[in-house]
């Protein structure tokens, strides 16, 4: 999120796309609520089914799952057709006057990007970006056309890219009706107003796709056109569905970066030396990093990190160039790679892709840890169904974890408010904190390496690792210093990262959460000091990285001069006495920048200082595998072809993982004609593995069951309450098909689409259900595909083919 | 009347379920074993384990649209209350803070209750041999607090407050859903059953919402309630002897099946 | 409303002034038969709710290290001591109440370290020590045999220390310095198969 939860109510209009966050995110409809009330504001829910949010609100457009570049698309091409952008905001704050490559181009016959070629290793399309490159003179300054009237100024490509996006064609692919896509184009773009402010909130239904990344750019587009970014009330904000899924990802819980989003060395980086020129950009913030790195490498090898050995780099693993996330390990796993697996609060063979799939690749475990509050599917999985125990010959270990409040921590909300979770309670029985169960498993591999040696035992020993108290228990505040940040020769804490230094100094394990912990006495993230008055930034209540702001890239919610675009809503001004920004939160410039360079690099965290229209990795930063722009593309699973660039079905970019895994021709796709997608109910919780456990949300919401319209049901025969059978092409397997049961939910407010002239039946289903706990049910995604997004490899989850029968 | 009410504004529920949870959180209220039988809407009818429940009702709109309505159901704590009137025991008060209670210690298990109640949210708990209901957090209300579920409430769909302060907010509030086209708006429970401490703003008809058009007190109650109130007394008498003499012969009809099943 | 918060506070803390409202006797009304009010003489301890990212605040109202009441923080900036049905049920996690309303250790919590052996049928129950002893032998048998040292890439010999042989999938469950523990435990392990729920 780049605003957060209380900024909400600084909006004039509001879009839930690819979310449902009344049912997701609750409390996000107290400040939804408190806009509506105080600014007259209003609400717009763009999704595949009439939710719980859009019963509340004032326009809803249904859309086809899997199209939702299509209607973005429509978005920006109604704001540049109809003149409703910021045109101030657009000149200054983006990069829109830059020139493109001449060579640049986008090919609607093949529905390709100029550069275009075959990636055997990805079994997909790769890019080369030479010719995507910005134009630039004989000292490497970039070319700008600040009149935007160049045709390859990036406004220029963005306008042409988008045309096909007219209402008209937008409506035959998402099949939302023309006038609603009207009245949705016209309200959100009424923020492009300077004083206006537009805020759009996505989840999964954004992410989750083969082509995930460009909807988030979209909305990122459409939000830089209409002057929405860094303003109260504006921003994207990406609901976070867990309560420390922005922390795990801030500690980088993935194999693609190390903590404070710094990429995992490769193995084309040797030295410490290469990895910092291939990563560091000459310009803005990101120049810093050598100083974040050699801190984090000081922080991970403490004494046994120095100069002489390159700060013990070599012994941070490096990639080999291949992907190794969700979908990828899993299926090294079945090609017999794996012979672990550590699963901390983690339910994959319910919260994964072609879930079904994967419990029998898990026989090929030798070994697997699960570490939970209950006993999940993933632990479970040589009992589940069609499965036979005497055949499997995998060692499992269940380590009793406990509840959010039997421990201490912190955790960061979406708005990034690293909040202090205190322990109320002692966990039950033998249960321990995780924290309690890392520090003694670290401890006794490293005792064991010590004892016996190994291959590279280094790389185990040398980890700084000192955390015990002296009853030799955990000591959370040691783990909270060393991610604070401390000097090295003094042991003093730092105060922020700016006191980060390059040459061995200073360590800091997260230099994002840097200050977070840096008074003993009084640690930041432990603050409850509500604001009296003020927006409701709450400057005083926890820590919010980094640096405490609360609205990043807030420079650019004041004009060229430093004024706020909204006064009645300013986040920071420019104090011409005192020549120095001033507000309610921290500027998101660096104090000693002058009013023009900051003017220059509202976005300071780009390498160009300005937000991207047109997006190309720039000195390192950024950049995308599928192209500058975004494209609509179909979902793998696609029930039509693509109506704007017929030759290009789904993502050309995304990694083909498995043959024969989505629906390609049209005899599969009659076999599974409708259009499925999954999502969450506020009364359970991912893989229900918690929430199945309990009474009262199992009286709530007892069973798994799949929506479908009234028209659809009458076709099929089906009854509200009948159990039916949903199948996939994933569940089709050596010529047999399976399936997964569910009762049917026959209701209004799902409603066939018209696509292209033809009606198409959307289907619906939650995902929390599996074999184990007080509530079993069958998995939605046993029925999904593991295909991803071309820069995530996130699953997509949210649109897939399906076909459904009476039981 | 109650000084202090709570006003449900169904406008702004969004139907998270917050006060259910809350609800049988803080009356410490086992769960219900359910199916799902095609609606959100779970458990299907209040008990003695449930005193709250929210509905979700789907409706054809205007133009196509669908409404989709949900509210918090529950006891009313009318002023003209049925089961007041129907309790032969006098074991349902009225409390200082205007809400309508039932005391276990009195009730005698006669269900009349149960049955009177013209919006059925009265359960019979079989373990007891009481009736239960929402008792609208008296034990919090004494004691300062609001109840749990309008606390819990996110969106201010359930507030809880001046009595008089609430009903001039839901006639604005009523004004502005008939001008955004809600021609059906209306508060309901100012002079249902002469008003009730749970009042509503509902955007549309009340049988939208599972609630009843003209809530009575029913004829039989009233007359009940009328020709019998004197003789109170004797009622409560016949009343326990009647109840007593039934359970014994249930538990020896009971005693006779177990023990022929045992044999 | 604004007496809400005060008088929480003024009940849920063993203070003067909560001894002064000892007695307000209950009506007999329902389920809380008589009994005191249930926050009463608790300790008040605020935590972050572990369900979505919204983070609202919860205060658990503890007596004798045990939880008794779970409700929104009203001094929480965020939710204002509201919370939705996850949020206001969070007690069960533990806790379940019986037909009597007397809370019951919720009997699917995990309470013991388990074990199953290959081809066994069900889990035996272990002890701490044992189970992380073995655990750390299987990492190490494991990456002994599996960590790749050096790769040839391009024409040049570089060290790699990596292992395709362990995948690790972590929480967002988990807190900061939790994650921050596994992270450096996954990296000094070699492994590089790790993803967390971002993905799932």
């Amino acid at each position: 999120m780049t605003n957060h939860w209380n900024d909400y109510q600084h909006s004039d209009v509001i879009m839930a796309i690819g979310g449902n966050t009344a049912e997701n995110h609750p409390i996000s409809m107290k400040w939804i609520e408190k806009a509506r009330e105080t600014r007259g504001a209003k609400l717009i829910t763009v999704d595949p089914r009439y939710c719980r949010t859009a019963a509340v609100s004032d326009v809803y457009v249904p859309l086809r799952p899997g199209t939702n570049i299509a209607y973005l698309g429509g978005l920006i091409n109604y704001i540049l057709q109809n003149n409703r952008y910021h045109e101030e905001y657009v000149k200054h704050y983006t990069n829109a006057s830059f020139l493109i490559d001449e060579n640049y181009d986008f090919d609607a016959q093949t529905g390709l990007f100029t550069g275009a070629e075959d990636d055997p290793v990805r079994n997909a399309t790769k890019y080369n970006m030479e010719d995507w490159q910005y134009q630039t003179d004989d000292d490497g300054e970039i070319l700008k056309d600040p009149d935007l009237e160049d045709p390859n100024c990036a406004f220029q490509l963005l306008k042409k890219h988008f045309a096909p996006y007219s209402i008209e064609n937008v409506s035959k692919m998402t099949g939302a009706p023309e006038d609603v896509l009207e009245e949705s184009y016209e309200l959100f773009s009424s923020t492009g107003e300077a004083a206006k402010a537009g805020n759009i909130l996505y989840a999964m239904g954004i992410t989750q796709f083969t082509h995930g990344a460009q909807n988030t750019r979209a909305i990122a587009i459409a939000q830089l056109l209409l002057g929405n970014m860094g303003i109260a009330g504006g921003g994207v904000n990406a609901q976070r569905g867990q309560s420390n899924v922005q922390g795990a990802t801030d500690m980088a819980m993935l194999y693609h970066i190390i903590p404070g989003y710094n990429p995992t060395p490769q193995q084309t980086q040797p030295t410490l030396q290469d990895y910092l020129d291939a990563t560091t950009p000459e310009d803005n913030w990101w120049s810093n990093r050598p100083k974040y790195i050699v801190s984090l490498l000081k922080a991970f090898y403490g004494d046994n990190a120095t100069l002489a050995n390159d700060y013990g780099y070599e012994w941070l693993p490096k990639l080999d160039g291949l992907d190794h996330s969700h979908i990828p390990a899993y299926k090294y796993m079945r090609d017999g790679e794996v012979e672990g697996l550590i699963c901390v609060a983690d339910n994959p063979l319910v919260g994964g892709s072609s879930s079904r799939a994967k419990m029998d690749y898990q026989k090929n475990l030798k070994w697997l840890v699960s570490i939970d509050v209950v006993e999940n599917e993933t632990a479970a999985f040589w009992k589940g169904p069609g499965m036979n125990p005497a055949e499997i010959d995998t060692e499992v270990f269940i380590l009793p974890a406990c509840a959010a409040y039997e421990r201490d921590g912190e955790k960061a909300n979406s708005g990034r408010w690293i909040q202090w979770q205190y322990k109320a309670q002692d966990p039950p029985g033998d249960a321990k904190s995780d924290l309690w169960i890392v520090n003694e498993m670290f401890k006794k591999l490293q005792a064991l390496y010590e004892a016996e040696g190994g291959t590279v035992p280094e790389q185990i020993t040398r980890m700084h690792w000192d955390y015990d108290d002296e009853n030799g228990d955990i000591d959370i505040v040691k783990v909270c210093k060393e991610i604070n940040g401390y000097n090295t020769v003094t042991g003093e804490l730092v105060t922020n990262f700016v006191g980060l230094e390059d040459d061995g100094t200073t360590a800091c394990g997260n230099w994002l959460y840097s200050g977070y912990y840096n008074n003993l006495e009084n640690p930041a993230c432990k603050r409850r000091i509500r604001e009296k008055e003020g927006l409701g930034f709450h400057q005083e209540w926890a820590f919010a990285w980094p640096l405490n702001r609360r609205n990043v890239y807030n420079r650019a919610s004041c004009d060229p001069e430093g004024k706020p675009w909204n006064p009645d809503a300013p986040v920071i001004w420019w104090d011409e006495n005192e020549e120095r920004w001033v507000g309610n939160d921290v500027p998101d410039i660096p104090g000693t920048w002058t009013l023009e360079q900051s003017t220059e690099n509202p976005f300071i965290m780009l390498p160009e200082g300005v937000g991207r229209l047109y997006s190309i990795g720039y000195q390192g930063v950024g950049g995308l595998r599928c192209g500058p722009f975004p494209t609509h593309y179909e979902p793998a699973d696609s029930p039509v072809p693509n109506l704007l660039y017929p030759n290009a079905t789904y993502s050309p970019t995304s990694q083909r993982f498995y043959e024969n895994h989505t629906v390609e021709t049209d005899e599969e796709r009659e076999r599974y004609p409708y259009v499925a997608t999954t999502y969450r109910l506020v009364e359970h919780y991912q893989s229900g593995s918690v929430t199945r456990n309990q009474p009262w949300l199992n009286e709530m919401m007892p069973e798994m069951f799949v929506e479908i319209s009234e028209e659809h049901a009458e076709e099929l025969g089906i009854s509200n309450g009948d159990t039916v059978l949903i199948e996939s092409l994933r569940l089709y397997n050596n010529g047999e098909q399976g399936h997964i049961e569910a009762k049917a939910c026959v209701t209004k407010r799902i409603q066939p689409l018209m696509i292209n002239g033809e009606k198409k039946h959307i289907v619906g289903m939650p995902f929390h259900w599996g074999f184990m706990g007080m509530s079993t049910g069958d998995s939605a995604n046993d029925l999904t595909p593991s295909v991803g997004d071309p820069n995530t490899t996130i699953p997509e989850y949210k649109a897939f083919l399906c076909n459904i029968r009476r039981a | 009347m109650a000084q202090s009410i709570c006003l449900i504004d169904t406008s702004k529920c969004m139907g998270c379920r917050g006060c259910q949870g809350a609800c049988k959180q803080w009356n410490r209220l086992p769960a219900e074993d359910t199916t799902f039988v095609g609606t959100y809407e779970n458990p299907p009818r209040f008990s003695a384990d449930t005193f709250l429940r929210v509905a979700f009702r789907e409706h054809s709109g205007n133009n196509g649209r669908v409404d989709w309505y949900m509210a918090k159901l529950g006891c009313m704590h009318c002023t003209d209350a049925a089961c007041m009137q129907a309790c032969p025991a006098g074991a349902i008060f009225r409390s200082d803070e205007g809400t309508v209670n039932i005391d276990e210690v009195k009730c005698i298990g006669c269900n009349y209750c149960v049955t009177a109640c013209p919006f059925q949210v009265i359960g019979f708990d079989r373990l007891t041999n009481k009736a239960r209901k929402c008792t609208f957090c008296l034990d919090r209300l004494e004691n300062g607090l609001q109840p749990a579920c309008a606390k819990v409430c996110p969106t201010d769909s359930i507030v809880f407050g001046d009595k008089r302060k609430l009903i001039a907010r839901a006639m604005d509030r009523v004004d502005q859903l008939k001008a955004a086209g809600k021609t059906e708006a209306r508060i309901y429970g100012l002079d249902e059953v002469d008003g009730t401490a749970m009042m509503y703003v509902l955007a549309d008809k009340p049988e939208k919402y599972g609630l009843p058009e003209d809530p009575q007190v029913p004829m039989q109650t009233r007359i009940w309630n009328a020709i019998f109130k004197p003789l109170r007394i004797l009622v409560v008498v016949a009343v326990a002897f009647g109840l007593w003499v039934n359970r014994s012969q249930t538990k020896t009809i009971e005693d006779a099946k177990s023990k022929n099943q045992a044999e | 409303m604004n007496l809400t918060r005060r008088s929480f506070l003024k009940l849920a803390g063993a203070t003067a002034a909560a001894a002064t409202l000892t007695g307000v006797g209950l009506r007999k009304a329902s389920a809380s038969t008589g009994e005191p009010l249930r926050i009463r003489f608790t300790k008040e301890i605020n935590t972050t709710c572990t369900y979505c990212g919204v983070g609202c605040g919860i205060i658990c109202n503890v007596r004798d290290g045990v939880i008794v009441n779970a409700e929104g923080d009203p001094d929480h900036p965020i939710n204002e001591g509201t919370l939705c049905s996850k949020g206001a049920s969070i007690f069960n996690m533990s806790y379940i109440f019986d037909e009597k309303g007397k809370p019951r250790l919720n009997p699917n919590r995990l309470t013991r370290v388990l074990y199953r052996a290959p081809g066994a049928s069900d889990y035996e129950t272990v002890d701490w020590d044992w189970a992380l002893e073995e655990i750390a032998k299987r990492i190490k048998d494991t990456r002994d045999r599996t960590l790749v040292e050096t790769e040839t890439v391009n024409g040049q010999q570089v060290t790699v220390n990596r292992t395709n042989a362990i995948n690790w999938l972590g929480s967002a469950w988990c807190t900061g310095e939790e994650n921050y523990l596994f992270h450096k435990m996954v990296r000094a392990m070699g492994v590089i198969n790790v993803d967390h729920c971002a993905r799932l």
